[in-house]
């Protein structure tokens, strides 16, 4: 039964791409007959590409980077589908010490409170721009990714408008602590290990985590080519209750040395195993030896944090829309809802017997601890889900919520 | 040819590649290139090139950074997409292999920049085949090296001629199924854990 299926899979070397990783390493795609080839690459724009031509039948992605591509927003598109989430959580804000300084010296503390930290950079950056100097400029992975709108929404919520107040840029993970030493940046929002890279060399601060700004909150996603899964439907649920099982194996505590080992490999992430532990244990160094747990750092498995919910996807979508990438329709946004696919999820992994959702999509921040849901199988818990603002997300309100977030920023 | 001469960015970490980018361009008959090969203050260059049509190698990881670039920077004055018609998927297909991409402004027409892309794409092909024989090759002498050796220990150890120490190797490489200087470089291997050998 060994290779009945053959899938080719792109991914960038990031935390976050353990549990494709872990599906072929493991052995958990073997035993679901499925040969699975992973391609490493550079840039999400090649991940795009090759996925648009057929050489990857799925990738690693960033969670709004289908949506963008079925909405036309790429230079190279395909349609693409997500049947499947990588996790959830796994970034954090880290800003210069001559910011944190700043920041400081208005009331910030290394809590990770958004709040606080928010209200001191908004402080810090009055106080520059009375004294006529440049903004401070922060660097995010990718202009359709949750980096980039999680910055946004955290710096909007405390009164910092992201197109005004601050330059957003582009950087490439691995590049962020470098150009945060070298000055280029003031500050960035990157997945793990890049933001405890700049603390270890003390050049930098973590100001806050997307655990923090949002609890549980949507990242990478399997990104698979429509075409590929409709000729595949078997290939495909096959590969997916791999994923599953190598996702519970990346949560479980007892294989966190392994997972780091393997992820520090030359071919993965060719980092030290100890630079993967923090995002793994939830125990963060924030600067200055200062350690702080943070609850749901980076969640692989548990929460549901696998299901393609179509609200976070809808959130993507308001974002885009919120930022100026793309104009409001109901067509772009029947797009959106059609590009996250929990029923092929829930149609691979019904013969497993496991907890599955019954709703496609939720209001997100509704869930200020954690809850038991109705389910099929067996019990499953989600969130706390809250935004750091007490915002709530209804998916079945876009518009109101989108209107009410233009009033926000435009005041 | 009423046409003005395009300007021609080529971005390319790898020196040798970009030098032979930029022959074949200007072999051409195109005069306005200019090769970069660290993206560090690139808005600010692209801003007074004003580049007509930007050739850029796929391994760059800066790819992200300058397609946003391309859509949002004030740096560009002109917007800049992807190269290609893009129903031609044979052209994006041969880029994506070669491991090449393009952007040009808007508006430059599809003819005049598809001779640009197939040169590009061809160089690439060239170099990939130039850097894939020149490390056989080294493979191939070091390899030769390793046998060098491999028979002067035989010859020393255990008297043999240098045809029979040669014909020892390629028996025992024949029968483990291996190559000869994978046999030879355990042999070399062995030999320095057992004791003082010449050349260690």
């Amino acid at each position: 039964m060994a290779g009945q299926f053959h899938v080719d899979a792109g991914f960038m070397p990031l935390f976050d791409s353990a549990v494709l990783i872990a599906a072929r390493e493991i052995g958990f795609a073997e035993r679901e007959g499925v040969d699975l080839t992973l391609h490493r690459e550079t840039s999400w724009a090649n991940i795009r590409d090759r996925i648009a031509i057929g050489h990857f039948d799925v990738a690693h992605m960033l969670g709004p980077m289908p949506i963008a591509c079925n909405l036309g927003l790429t230079p190279l598109s395909s349609d693409t589908i997500v049947p499947f989430a990588l996790g959830l959580g796994g970034n954090c804000i880290t800003v210069s010490n001559a910011v944190w300084e700043g920041m400081q010296a208005l009331g910030a503390e290394p809590d990770l409170d958004p709040m606080k930290a928010g209200a001191a950079l908004r402080g810090f950056i009055a106080e520059r721009s009375a004294a006529g100097r440049d903004p401070l400029r922060f660097a995010v992975t990718h202009p359709h990714s949750g980096h980039h709108y999680e910055l946004g929404y955290w710096l909007a919520a405390c009164g910092i408008d992201p197109r005004r107040d601050v330059d957003i840029v582009i950087v490439p993970p691995p590049f962020m602590a470098d150009a945060l030493a070298a000055g280029r940046i003031d500050g960035y929002c990157v997945g793990e290990p890049w933001n405890s890279a700049s603390v270890a060399r003390g050049t930098g601060h973590i100001a806050t985590v997307k655990a923090a700004i949002w609890r549980n909150s949507p990242e990478k996603v399997l990104g698979v080519r429509k075409s590929w899964a409709e000729d595949n439907d078997a290939g495909l649920a096959a590969l997916l209750r791999a994923l599953h099982l190598a996702a519970r194996w990346c949560q479980d505590p007892r294989n966190h040395a392994d997972l780091a080992g393997l992820m520090a490999r030359p071919e993965f992430l060719g980092l030290p195993p100890d630079m993967q532990m923090p995002v793994l244990s939830g125990q963060l160094n924030v600067g200055d030896g200062m350690l702080r747990r943070v609850e749901d750092l980076f969640v692989p498995f548990d929460k549901a944090a696998n299901f393609p919910w179509k609200s976070h996807a809808l959130w993507f979508y308001t974002q885009m829309v919120r930022w100026g990438q793309i104009e409001h329709s109901a067509a772009h946004a029947q797009i959106v809802r059609e590009c996250y696919r929990p029923d092929l999820y829930r149609a691979a992994l019904k013969p497993l017997g496991v907890a599955l959702p019954g709703a496609n999509a939720k209001v997100e921040g509704a869930l200020k601890t954690a809850t038991p849901v109705g389910s099929a199988g067996a019990s499953l818990v989600l969130g706390p889900d809250g935004f750091f603002d007490g915002q709530m997300f209804d998916p079945d309100r876009i518009e109101d919520y989108m209107a009410s977030q233009q009033a926000a920023t435009s005041v | 040819m009423a046409a003005p001469s395009l300007s021609i960015l080529v971005i390319d970490e790898n020196r040798i590649r970009a030098a032979v980018i930029e022959a074949g361009l200007r072999e051409a008959g195109h005069e306005r290139i200019t090769v970069i090969h660290d993206v560090a203050g690139i808005a600010r260059r692209i801003a007074e090139i004003e580049p007509d049509v930007i050739v850029i190698d796929l391994e760059n990881p800066n790819r992200d950074m300058l397609e946003n670039m391309f859509q949002l920077s004030r740096a560009v004055k002109r917007p800049i997409a992807m190269f290609v018609d893009r129903s031609d998927q044979a052209a994006i297909e041969a880029a994506v292999e070669a491991g090449v991409s393009a952007y040009v402004v808007d508006g430059l027409r599809q003819e005049r920049v598809k001779p640009i892309l197939d040169m590009a794409v061809s160089r690439f092909n060239a170099f990939s085949r130039m850097s894939r024989e020149l490390e056989e090759m080294r493979g191939e002498l070091q390899g030769r090296k390793l046998v060098d050796k491999a028979k002067r220990i035989l010859m020393q150890s255990r008297g043999l001629s240098e045809d029979e120490a040669y014909a020892l190797l390629r028996k025992t490489a024949m029968n483990q199924n291996r190559k000869i200087s994978e046999i030879a470089d355990s042999l070399i291997t062995a030999a320095s854990l057992l004791g003082p050998q010449e050349g260690n």
